[in-house]
């Protein structure tokens, strides 16, 4: 018997959480709780990093397994990883521990009860990663929802009860449909065991409805248009940490989910509704870029670019091309690592300022050198500048799409310019310009702790950017066999 | 000769409740007593229908009137429980209110009595004694604080409503004694026969006075009123432990006579369901006072329970009997919480009352948050594995209107939970509330919290416990 490692990457940020509930809750910067959580969270992504470096890249089968019984004869506690989901494990590891830096300042009260929420959550996103069985992946999937709810209400913005209702009814409404098509697929084929599913397949007369079940949820996580209402107004209430989640990893569960389980469930219905797919994505990337480019508010203005990003990321996987499904998962990664960046530096100016109105900036170049020479590279990362890790992503899936869809590609490829337009323009009004607003100059710029998270960000970003290699290289062999199985499904119909 | 060991439960138990009678009358100043003796006697009980667990598969006596089995076991042990729980942690409140009397504990005992006769009757004429047993003693539990006049008002309504249900019940049972000739449930099942349309009358009115005993829509008006008006610790005693017997009975009449028949009540129970689970989430959304919102909750909870009874078969069965038991812990759970809302001698029983909770009480108020969210049925915790065996249940029998709509009400009731979370965590706190409970109070909270807390650890166990009951 090897190491659980996926169970030890589970279960330590729940243990670091019961330690901190049994420490003492302490008014103002509680540095022993801090401590405590960044601890376990770094250690944590030690583990992932020893994962990604013993994890054999020639392979698509799934690694690192743990099957143990959990309800006799129905439900085996089975997790593992593949190709496909090692990086989003990596993402999350990598991303908490900058939360848990990050929340020096954007959260006064009760910053225990807030570390005992961000580690909870960290435990349930990366057990959505590594899950094997369709129950136990519906379990944490839908666990995620009780400490995001308590981030986005207890330490949101002004609107933040109606923004953590709005989340948590909108995802659960969508999650129910995806149990209900979980239990017929137990009946149907007697196992809810992914690797048996892939093996046996799903009889292609049930493969629609229990596509759109899970689509159903899948859409609203993405989110996709038109069910991506609930984005803006949680992103904006939430707290910095909070959003950075959100935008960084929450809304990857449904693309990973749409890789693992739609694609490789039901090959033939996502045959079927990849129009659907493709309508709607093409619509999210330049409807909600529009939607992006009239914003006044900076958090919501990245909350719409990520929901455009996100249309590139479900039109590059159901493109069913090696290069659009290499590029989703790498534009995902990249998107992880850009929107957190960027609702970080919303966050550092947010904090010295209590304003996330653009008109309230202009001209901080002056003021805050430092802070303005990294917001321009994530800016840029986000419109998909060559040499960045969103260039590789953004590129990979047109690419995929050409070869399956001109006239789709095309359209998508107006998105990238709307993705630029706004990027820029927003880049230019809050750092360029005149210096109006009095209070500006008083600013700080980063300090040593914002310096060091924003550099974490921005080195890999960089570094993909110009290498993805790594990243490729262990999707890759994954991935053409994701294909090739569908392939061969498709084929012997 | 009879095995008379078989029912010694409900031996001690009269024999106790007689004794508990005659030392109220002699001895001054008994009430401390009493509730320690009925405790204990409860306990006796509870140890020797554990005993006979072990040692009976299915046993009938007196011409087959009664039935011991597995299932009836199982329920009268979550009966026992259940109200030993209920009687341990009311004393408080009681003396609170000053009406910590003998009374109490000894109408308890009655209904208990009259839950485990139901539990265990197998002819229509013992079912109805002890089905009017638990009646008249919950009835007047109801007004026991009667000095109020909303618990006077509780019980009555209760009354006027349960005795017109139980006419209709009686109905029914007449109904079908004549089409069978007997009143035996095994002797019906084989009388009986589709082809009677009168029969179809007497199946509806008795399940229609069954509905209205587990106060399934649309027999529910009476709850939120009687649940609002009686003591707070009676109403608890009212959403649990009636319930469990109901439901044994309710399984019993559907699968036993009526077995053949299936295709006349299959549709009136499915309609139940979905009535209670639809309704129980709706008209909780305007509560204001916590008892009657957990009336209407336990509504809809019972819509789930019927929904696993409509499938008519053995996995469906078990499943509404997982249901109902973590359905136990939860309110148990959930009612020690609200009896910890004390302050300077009154008890408080308002949302708003609620508000700011968790800055005051972290603990108590995270107990709450799980418990909130169990109910509201979101993983890991114990109310989202009771409402999967039952969808499991449904889907089986590829009902999947029922099934839908059932996860769709549990997102309208969802609102109406996080709304409470909503004040406790996200408003204004308001004074401290007083800290002295007593351990009882304690020690129930607490372990009712872990179990929905920790069920996902170990969810074979009370599958296993129930996979014996195979009632078809």
């Amino acid at each position: 018997m090897n190491f659980p490692i996926l169970s030890s990457l589970i279960l330590l940020p729940i243990i670091g959480a019961l330690f901190l509930f049994f420490t003492k809750d302490k008014e103002g910067n509680n540095l022993t709780a801090k401590y405590v959580a960044l601890f376990t969270t770094v250690v944590n992504f030690l583990i992932s990093i020893y994962l990604w470096i013993s994890f054999d890249q020639s392979t698509s089968s799934f690694q690192f397994v743990e099957d143990r019984i959990w309800i006799e004869g129905f439900i085996n506690y089975k997790v593992g990883v593949d190709g496909i989901s090692i990086l989003f494990i990596i993402l999350t590891t990598f991303i908490t521990p900058l939360c848990i830096i990050s929340v020096n300042n954007s959260v006064k009260n009760r910053l225990r009860d807030f570390l005992i929420a961000i580690l909870i959550m960290e435990s349930f996103m990366i057990g959505v990663f590594c899950a094997l069985d369709l129950v136990v992946f519906y379990l944490f999937f839908e666990a995620g929802l009780i400490p995001m709810f308590l981030i986005i209400g207890i330490w949101g913005g002004a609107r933040r009860v109606y923004s953590a209702f709005k989340f948590f009814l909108y995802t659960l409404l969508g999650s129910v449909l995806m149990l209900v098509a979980i239990i017929s697929i137990y009946w149907i084929t007697g196992t809810t065991d992914v690797a048996q599913l892939y093996e046996i397949g799903i009889d292609v007369k049930y493969q629609n409805l229990l596509w759109l079940a899970f689509f159903s949820s899948f859409a609203v996580k993405t989110p996709m248009w038109p069910v991506h209402t609930w984005l803006p107004d949680a992103h904006v209430e939430a707290p910095t940490a909070g959003s950075v989640l959100l935008a960084a990893i929450l809304l990857k569960m449904a693309g990973y989910g749409f890789i693992r389980f739609s694609l490789g469930l039901f090959p033939f219905a996502s045959e079927v509704f990849t129009p659907l797919i493709y309508g709607l994505s093409v619509i999210a990337i330049i409807f909600t870029s529009l939607i992006a480019l009239m914003q006044e508010d900076m958090k919501k203005l990245i909350a719409y670019s990520s929901v455009a990003h996100m249309g590139f990321v479900t039109l590059g996987i159901f493109t069913l091309q090696q290069q659009g499904i290499e590029g989703s998962i790498i534009q995902m990664i990249s998107h992880g690592l850009v929107s957190a960046a960027l609702f970080l530096t919303v966050g550092v100016v947010y904090d010295r300022m209590h304003s996330r109105l653009i008109s309230t900036y202009g001209g901080l170049v002056s003021v805050i050198p430092k802070y303005s020479i990294l917001f321009m590279l994530f800016a840029l990362a986000s419109l998909g500048l060559p040499g960045t890790s969103g260039f590789i992503g953004e590129f990979l899936i047109l690419m995929g799409a050409f070869k399956d869809n001109f006239l789709v590609a095309v359209i998508a490829s107006i998105g990238v310019i709307l993705g630029a337009a706004y990027m820029l323009w927003l880049y230019k009004r809050v750092v360029f310009g005149k210096l109006i607003n009095e209070d500006l100059k008083k600013m700080l710029d980063l300090n040593r702790s914002e310096y060091f998270i924003l550099s974490c960000l921005a080195a890999p970003i960089l570094f993909f950017g110009f290498y993805p290699d790594p990243l490729i290289n262990t999707i890759e062999v994954s991935v053409t066999d994701l294909i090739n199985t569908h392939n061969t499904n498709i084929a012997s119909k | 000769m009879e095995n008379l060991n078989l029912i010694l439960p409900e031996i001690f138990i009269s024999l106790s409740i007689m004794f508990l009678l005659i030392l109220g009358v002699f001895k001054n100043d008994s009430s401390k007593i009493t509730f320690n003796l009925s405790l204990f006697a409860i306990l006796i009980t509870t140890i020797i229908t554990i005993n006979e667990t072990f040692s009976v598969t299915r046993e009938t006596l007196f011409n087959e009137s009664i039935v011991i089995d597995s299932m009836s076991s199982l329920m009268k042990i979550i009966t026992l429980i259940g109200g030993f729980l209920v009687l341990v942690i009311s004393s408080t409140y009681l003396k609170t209110f000053k009406i910590y009397n003998i009374e109490y504990p000894i109408l308890i005992l009655s209904s208990i009595l009259g839950m485990m006769v139901m539990i265990s009757s197998n002819d229509l004429i013992v079912f109805y004694m002890g089905l009017e047993l638990q009646s008249l003693a919950l009835y007047v539990l109801a007004t026991y604080n009667r000095d109020q006049l909303k618990s006077s008002e509780a019980g009555l309504k209760y009354f006027v409503l349960s005795a017109l249900s139980s006419g209709l019940l009686l109905y029914g049972c007449s109904l079908v004694y004549g089409f069978s000739g007997s009143t035996n449930f095994d002797t019906i099942s084989n009388q009986l026969n589709s082809e009677e349309y009168v029969l179809t009358f007497g199946i509806v009115f008795i399940l229609v006075g069954l509905a209205f005993k587990i106060s399934a829509v649309p027999f529910h008006m009476w709850a939120p009123d009687v649940y609002e008006g009686s003591p707070t610790t009676v109403t608890l005693f009212f959403t649990i432990v009636p319930k469990i017997a109901a439901l044994t009975v309710f399984i019993r009449f559907l699968y036993v006579p009526f077995l053949n028949l299936i295709d006349q009540w299959q549709m009136i129970i499915v309609f139940l369901s979905i009535a209670s689970m639809v309704f129980g989430a709706v008209a909780a959304i305007g509560q204001t006072n916590i008892k009657r919102l957990i009336a209407y909750s336990s509504i809809g909870h019972i819509g789930y329970t019927l929904a696993g009874l409509a499938t008519a078969s053995n996995d469906g069965i078990q499943s509404s009997i997982i249901y109902i038991s973590i359905y136990v812990i939860m309110n148990l759970a959930l009612f020690s919480c609200l009896l910890m809302l004390r302050r300077k001698e009154q008890y408080y029983e308002d949302i708003d009352d609620l508000s700011g909770l968790s800055k005051n009480h972290p603990l108590l108020s995270l107990c709450l948050l799980l418990i909130l969210f169990s109910l509201a049925g979101i993983p890991p915790l114990a109310g989202f594995f009771a409402k999967f065996y039952i969808f499991k249940a449904v889907l089986e029998q590829s009902m999947y209107f029922l099934a839908i709509v059932g996860l769709l009400s549990t997102v309208v009731a969802a609102f109406y939970y996080l709304r409470i979370i909503k004040t406790m965590y996200f408003d204004k706190e308001k004074d401290k509330y007083d800290t002295d409970h007593s351990l009882w109070l304690k020690f129930s909270l607490t372990v009712s919290t872990i179990l929905i807390l920790l069920y996902f650890i170990f969810p074979s166990q009370l599958i296993e416990v129930v996979s014996r009951i195979n009632i078809i």
